[in-house]
């Protein structure tokens, strides 16, 4: 069996969430007080280094990220969000940091204000996660009555307040610039990229937005070095990754390992394989905006470049099992379901788009007649038309799992009949 | 007024409108929020009444109109439908005898669903108010549904 490599999850299970005492007993901000040592160049410069990549799925450097809302100006306003808006269909990784060690994020947050020179953030979280809601709460009253949350932190100088913000119920407000759109009290419509949020973000300043998972690995990054965190994971995608498996598995679950284990392994070695000794059928990566890999895809590295030369995204790190007897057709109508459900309407492409797309294979499929092989390039004519048109990566999305689904399995169960 | 003990709470700022809107319906007994609320809310806020309600009609979570004092969510993710949540919310329908949105003659339960609530290892699942429940069955529901009925006498 293949063991595990925390360092997101590092005190997940093993320390008490609710208490900040055990969290520093097991090293925690100590990071915090190296990095305020530090210049903050040094810091964003050690992220950088670290080749860490956005674990909220985008897999952005989030060096570069950081360098950018750090150097844009030195006096103005600036902001750090935390994106907690976790709604991605089998992801539950960043729940699971905040209901078991929130105080890794917090102090992931810390440092990020800190490198980029900004006095508030926020964490804004998902509604309907309400036991991550109270740990968080409760984890930053405690940092306040610690030292390392407010005024002059740690006799540093430096100021940083902190504040949960809940969402409620709204896939779409997980994307950066929407999210931000609802941390400002509004509806969560999209805005038009660029300008990015460490240009123009919350309020119009420039705002650092990272995900959970990524925050997590900033004090291990401050406190081990760039080069040891490099020395995991693959060239491209270094460091480790949360993944969360879920469907046809005896051992559905989230277990963190380097970037690089196979998908093979993921579903045999570690999640206890198919479930009722039944075939592998497929599996759907990264969540409903992913893609789906068939049996030829079980031996490439799990990491962002290596996924894409072959047609896949990592995505969220969600890995979703389905077994050789699942209708994949039923699965499909059910993300295209999702897509219309989330879409918020604000252009047209999207709001039509998915609709019709959930359509046109509901209808399909109601019929005797049904075919693969007429059906499935429509669909992808009109999700790429929705992609190539749409203002967000809720209507690009479609696509993916569309395309992959149709071009990795579909094609060939087609041909053979 | 309940409701003017949440505004307190908060700066004048729009930006806490969310935070306002969850406290207001969260501590109706009919999880919703009520016409006079909006308006209140609005006033304090400086803020239109359709603008309340144009952020209350985005998010799925809030509701203008009363619901029972227990909102079950049933999610309906790719995952959880995958592994029977279909069957489950028919169940919970003929159980409730009530329709998608609506709410038990007596009052006490709410039927909606979620597009995914992050419990997918332990698909299918619920939400029953703020409480998770994973790993469902007819059986599970059944004492849930009892569990929660008796909460209320």
């Amino acid at each position: 069996m293949l063991k595990e490599y925390r360092i997101a999850l590092r005190n997940s299970g093993l320390i008490n969430p609710e208490s900040i005492d055990e969290f520093i007993a097991a090293d925690g901000y100590q990071a915090l007080r190296k990095a305020l040592k530090s210049e903050p160049l040094g810091i964003y410069e050690e992220i950088y280094d670290s080749g860490l990549r956005g674990r909220g799925g985008a897999g952005f450097p989030t060096g570069a990220k950081e360098k950018a809302a750090a150097v844009i100006c030195s006096d103005c306003e600036k902001y750090v969000i935390c994106n907690a808006d976790e709604g991605e269909p089998g992801t539950f990784k960043d729940r699971i940091i905040m209901e078991t060690d929130p105080h890794s994020l917090i102090e992931g947050l810390v440092i990020a204000a800190y490198s980029i020179g900004a006095h508030k953030g926020f964490v804004y979280i998902r509604g309907e996660y309400e036991l991550s809601i109270q740990r968080v709460q409760n984890a930053i009253e405690q940092a306040y009555g610690r030292g390392f949350l407010g005024k002059n932190i740690l006799g540093s100088g430096f100021d940083f307040d902190l504040e949960v913000r809940r969402g409620a119920g709204s896939y779409l407000c997980g994307e950066e610039l929407t999210l931000i759109e609802s941390v400002e009290g509004k509806r969560g419509y999209p805005r038009i990229k660029p300008p990015y949020p460490a240009e123009k973000g919350l309020w119009g300043s420039p705002t650092l937005i990272n995900n959970v998972e990524t925050l997590a690995n900033f004090p291990a990054i401050i406190l081990n070095g760039a080069k040891w965190y490099r020395s995991l994971g693959t060239e491209n995608s270094p460091g480790t990754k949360i993944f969360t498996i879920s469907g046809d598995v005896n051992k559905p679950g989230f277990y963190e390992f380097p970037m690089g284990i196979t998908l093979r392994e993921l579903i045999y070695d570690v999640a206890g394989g198919i479930r009722n000794g039944k075939p592998f059928g497929a599996a759907l990566i990264g969540g409903a905006a992913g893609t789906f890999a068939s049996e030829q895809h079980l031996d490439v590295p799990m990491g962002y470049d290596k996924l894409r030369e072959v047609g896949l995204t990592l995505g969220s790190g969600a890995v979703i099992v389905m077994d050789g007897t699942r209708n994949l057709n039923q699965t499909m109508l059910s993300i295209l379901k999702f897509f219309k459900h989330e879409s918020c309407g604000k252009c047209i492409p999207c709001r039509v788009g998915t609709t019709q797309l959930h359509n046109t294979l509901k209808d399909s499929l109601a019929q005797q007649s049904f075919n693969n092989n007429q059906v499935y390039p429509e669909l992808i004519r009109q999700a790429e038309l929705i992609a190539r048109t749409s203002l967000c990566p809720l209507g690009q999305s479609p696509i993916l799992p569309l395309k992959s689904l149709w071009e990795h399995i579909l094609v060939k169960q087609t041909a053979n009949k | 007024m309940e409701v003017e003990k949440i505004l307190s709470k908060y700066p004048r700022r729009k930006d806490y409108l969310l935070e306002i809107l969850h406290d207001i319906q969260n501590h109706s007994t009919k999880n919703f929020i009520p016409e006079e609320a909006v308006q209140r809310v609005a006033e304090h806020l400086n803020i239109k009444k359709a603008q309340v309600y144009g952020v209350i009609g985005y998010y799925s979570m809030l509701s203008i109109k009363p619901r029972g004092r227990y909102v079950i969510r049933v999610c309906a993710s790719p995952i959880c439908n995958m592994m029977g949540s279909c069957s489950l919310l028919d169940y919970l329908k003929q159980k409730l005898g009530v329709e998608l949105g609506e709410t038990s003659a007596d009052g006490l339960f709410t039927l909606e669903t979620s597009e995914c609530l992050g419990n997918c290892a332990a698909a299918p699942a619920m939400m029953v108010n703020q409480e998770m429940y994973g790993k469902l069955t007819p059986e599970m529901i059944d004492s849930l549904l009892e569990h929660y009925s008796r909460q209320t006498k």
